[in-house]
């Protein structure tokens, strides 16, 4: 670890809020698209019946 | 093969099929050797101290909230133009990831500005104009979500974004045109008087190509959502009328 000096506290809290921001995108892109493609395939089931 | 047989939504699917993937892997590997790289192993700048680190978080998210914008100009002037729907579904999937970058890039900004302006924030002409492109990002979805048909929410997307390109352009040329405020010039030049060090450039630079890929995978990602969520509809539709 780096020695941050007395500007540890901003550099850690960008770098977190920047980790938290981007893996929630990600977390809820790859959901939505999860659902979605249960939610299809299962309605093109139901047509093809 | 001309580009616009990519306009086909089955073609798109196999296409973004075969590259999704390697690209993730690819913006992964880029933010992990930029983000150690810049972390660990660049010195600390004379003045601003360790807070030089931010620059690596900063301008890359700056960078793509601003092309992100441009990039639904383009899909929704294809769209407006030739009515392709996987162009107006692209612009639909990319503006979460906008909206997410403004949002990386006005938090990083707050939290170096505090120690180094005093700040969290001022009304400087870059900070207001990136503060009006975060509520443009935010009509926009919500004019997505608002408007029922497709087609329709398309079209007035696609107008709203035309008129959000004004605050997309003044968020990059603020400084230029009013030479004022606190925030400084542009950190990547042509002009090597102007440039970021090389020490701080290189792992900057495999940065910035981290949050291009990762805008594109999950741009590809999320259209191919839209393109699946739009079939759906199509499909529950048709089921609701033949049992109506």
């Amino acid at each position: 670890m780096p020695d941050l000096g007395k500007y540890a506290a901003e550099v850690l809290g960008a770098y977190a809020s920047t980790a938290i921001l981007l893996a929630a995108l990600v977390v809820l892109t790859w959901r939505r698209s999860a659902r979605v493609r249960r939610a299809l395939e299962r309605a093109e089931a139901r047509r093809d019946e | 093969m001309s580009l616009w047989s990519y306009a086909n939504p089955v073609k798109f699917m196999a296409l973004s099929g075969r590259l999704l993937r390697p690209i993730a892997g690819l913006a992964a590997l880029c933010l992990v050797v930029g983000l150690t790289w810049g972390f660990f192993f660049t010195p600390d700048d004379y003045r601003q101290g360790s807070t030089v680190k931010i620059i690596y978080l900063h301008v890359p998210a700056a960078l793509m909230a601003i092309n992100a914008w441009l990039m639904m100009l383009v899909a929704s002037l294809v769209w407006i133009v030739r009515r392709h729907h996987v162009s107006a579904l692209a612009a639909r999937a990319a503006a979460p990831v906008g909206l997410t970058m403004t949002l990386v890039a006005l938090v990083t900004g707050a939290v170096w500005g505090q120690p180094m302006w005093g700040t969290w924030w001022a009304w400087d002409p870059r900070l207001t104009s990136f503060l009006i492109l975060f509520l443009f990002y935010l009509g926009y979805i919500s004019l997505w979500q608002a408007v029922e048909d497709d087609d329709t929410a398309a079209d007035l997307t696609g107008v709203l974004c035309l008129v959000g390109s004004v605050f997309a352009v003044l968020s990059r040329y603020a400084v230029n045109f009013w030479n004022q405020g606190l925030h400084q010039g542009a950190s990547l030049s042509l002009d090597a008087e102007e440039n970021v060090a090389d020490v701080f450039y290189f792992p900057l630079l495999v940065c910035i190509a981290g949050f291009v890929l990762l805008f594109l995978a999950l741009v590809l990602a999320r259209t191919r959502t839209e393109i699946r969520a739009r079939r759906l509809r199509a499909l529950t539709l048709r089921e609701r009328m033949i049992h109506a």
